[in-house]
């Protein structure tokens, strides 16, 4: 990654300093709301990022990533509910959940391609779907109300504060940021790339393409059980409707919204998305009639999303 | 486990399988022969019972309803397919779940619009509604008898009209080549609109006929899409013939596992955990089988000739 300064950076900088500056701006401004909307947008992109990596960068269209965000905000949620919130206890577990998920997943879900793939991530995460609902102990179709936040045990860290618990949001997706910066830069980064771009060359050069697949797809997993945990603490209150596959595509919504295959687009993706709802819904109940259409022209007319349109690309690569 | 239950869960199998049947088999021919992943499916589904709610009220009679809403629900896949789904032939599988999905969203909102956000229920004419006794002492509701019934002949039909006459000939000749057919005269968008418009048909005649069970609400296409995705992958998408095979398998193991998993796990299991994890198995059956067979034929059962995946 050049240092070259590109219209996009500088909007991805802007985004980035107004999440970080939010929590004293929204009340200065008189919209205190605000603050919610960027952690909750925050939350979200840490998701969205964490698909990015194998659907913008690995060409992986996974339409089930949402699960791996519901188990880890569910495992939360079943831990506060038998009076565990330890989040050295729990987050470990949450984020090891989402991998093992993860794994399972793409172990079968890889082993096809192209449409298969799409069909085969996407019915998946619905068993956990039809889990969450029969799981009568938790809540089942009502959903499952998380009593007490994570405790991770240190003062000045209470997540029951507000803005603490927004600036370990804020941490968080700066951390996932340099991670998926640092992965997608590595070797191991271009092999994904390269994968995406042609896969049967990567194996002609002799690169165990499946492994290489699966390990992104497990890392993606797990990354985004890490939004989960922020979820379940930030909502504090998971529902089945969480894993639902129509999550998943809001997901990919935000990412080619924001411009797929670019390190922060999915991060102004998740911004322009919560914030675009949230105006939409003053003027129209009904916003998502605009929102449907407004998917359907971006991706016909604006591949490279908001990252695209910046740098004069229309369709980004 | 007593017989008679045992039959009239079967057949209600059977039916959930017709419904299926006559949803995957749109969405497997619009994938086989265009190449397109249509989200929007359930969405066609979830408007063809709205459609014959509306259609029910307007002419007070159920059976005219259908007769009206099933070509209304043509020609507005027919709409469809020239204001939306035309351009997607030429992009990727990511553009068609993504902008199929954006239709999802739309038709979600147009129908609350129209109709509101809470369901429409069909009330059936008397000479529907009763059960009728079969052989063996089954006593069965006669509309789910007639969905089996339905569902078949559809399917027979499906099969007439693509084995048998000049348009199903041209729709095989469109799937195994499209530029020999386009090469040879074949009007290739003409033919996929219409494709488009009976698998719309299909899509909605399923959503017309559930809806006296289920009432007509906004979710339910979202549902049913998953499990028709299932039954296409399972079948071997593309192929009609592997579609009718895997609704009836998924039809069949999904009814039937939600009535008798608990108890069969009973026989092996303290009562109350199998009572406690039946019904989270039996949700997740078809699931399992689907990840199964994927595992040992990646293709499907029944993957037609030359296909791609």
């Amino acid at each position: 990654m050049s240092a070259t300064i590109t219209l996009a950076r500088i909007v991805a900088a802007l985004v980035l300093a107004l999440c970080g500056v939010m929590p004293y701006l929204a009340p200065a401004v008189g919209e205190p709301f605000l603050i919610g909307l960027f952690a909750r947008s925050m939350i979200w992109g840490i998701a969205a990022l964490s698909l990015n990596l194998i659907l913008g960068y690995g060409g992986m269209v996974s339409f089930g990533h949402a699960v791996y965000l519901g188990v880890a905000s569910y495992t939360i949620g079943i831990f506060a509910f038998h009076g565990v919130t330890d989040a050295w206890i729990q987050w470990p577990v949450a984020l090891g959940i989402s991998a093992f998920v993860a794994f399972i997943f793409g172990a079968i879900s890889l082993r096809t391609r192209g449409v298969y793939f799409i069909m085969i991530t996407l019915a998946l995460s619905q068993m956990f779907y039809y889990l969450a609902r029969s799981a009568e102990m938790y809540g089942s179709d009502d959903g499952l109300t998380i009593s007490r936040r994570s405790d991770l045990g240190i003062s000045w860290l209470n997540l029951n504060n507000r803005v603490t618990l927004y600036y370990v949001i804020f941490v968080c997706l700066l951390l996932s940021l340099f991670i998926l910066w640092r992965i997608v830069n590595s070797r191991f980064g271009m092999v994904i790339r390269g994968i995406k771009s042609n896969e049967t060359r990567m194996e002609g050069i002799g690169i165990a393409t499946y492994r290489y697949k699966l390990a992104a797809f497990v890392i993606a997993g797990t990354m985004c059980g890490l939004a989960g945990i922020l979820e379940a603490n930030f909502e504090k209150f998971v529902s089945p409707d969480t894993l639902n596959w129509p999550r998943s595509g809001e997901m990919i919504f935000m990412i080619v919204l924001g411009g797929m295959g670019s390190l922060f687009g999915p991060v102004i993706g998740a911004v322009v998305y919560w914030l675009l709802q949230d105006v939409l819904s003053d003027i129209t109940e009904y916003w998502q009639i605009i929102f449907g259409p407004l998917l359907i022209l971006i991706v016909l007319f604006a591949r490279g999303g908001i990252v695209g349109v910046l740098n004069g690309k229309r369709r980004d690569a | 486990m007593n017989y008679a239950l045992f039959a009239e869960q079967f057949l209600n199998g059977i039916q959930l399988g017709m419904v299926l049947f006559l949803l995957a088999a749109g969405l497997t021919l619009i994938f086989g022969i265009m190449d397109l992943v249509n989200l929007a499916h359930g969405s066609l589904y979830m408007l063809g019972a709205y459609y014959a709610a509306t259609f029910t009220e307007m002419t007070g009679s159920f059976v005219l309803g259908l007769v009206i809403a099933v070509p209304v629900m043509i020609l507005s896949g027919i709409v469809l397919e020239i204001v939306a789904i035309r351009t997607l032939y030429r992009r990727d599988h990511l553009d068609h779940v993504l902008a199929t999905f954006g239709l999802i969203l739309f038709f979600r909102e147009l129908v609350r619009i129209f109709w509101g956000s809470a369901g429409r229920s069909i009330p059936l004419p008397d000479y529907l509604s009763g059960a009728v006794a079969l052989p063996l002492g089954i006593d069965y509701p006669v509309y789910r008898l007639l969905i089996i019934v339905l569902g078949l002949a559809v399917a027979l039909g499906l099969y007439l009209l693509v084995q048998r006459t000049r348009i199903g000939m041209l729709i095989r000749a469109g799937a195994s080549n499209r530029e020999m057919a386009g090469a040879l005269g074949v009007n290739i968008p003409l033919l996929y609109t219409l494709i488009f418009g009976i698998g719309a048909g299909l899509a909605g005649f399923s959503g017309m006929i559930i809806a006296p069970l289920t009432a007509a609400n906004i979710g339910m296409g979202d549902t049913v899409l998953i499990q028709a995705l299932v039954v296409i992958v399972i079948g071997g998408i593309g192929s009609i013939r592997g579609a009718f095979v895997s609704s009836l398998l998924i039809g069949l193991i999904d009814t039937l596992g939600r009535s008798f998993l608990d108890d069969l796990m009973a026989l092996f299991l303290p009562v109350n955990a199998a009572e406690a994890a039946g019904p989270a198995l039996s949700s997740m059956l078809i699931y399992i089988l689907m990840a199964a067979i994927l595992f040992f034929r990646p293709q499907g059962l029944f993957p037609p000739k030359g296909a791609k995946a």
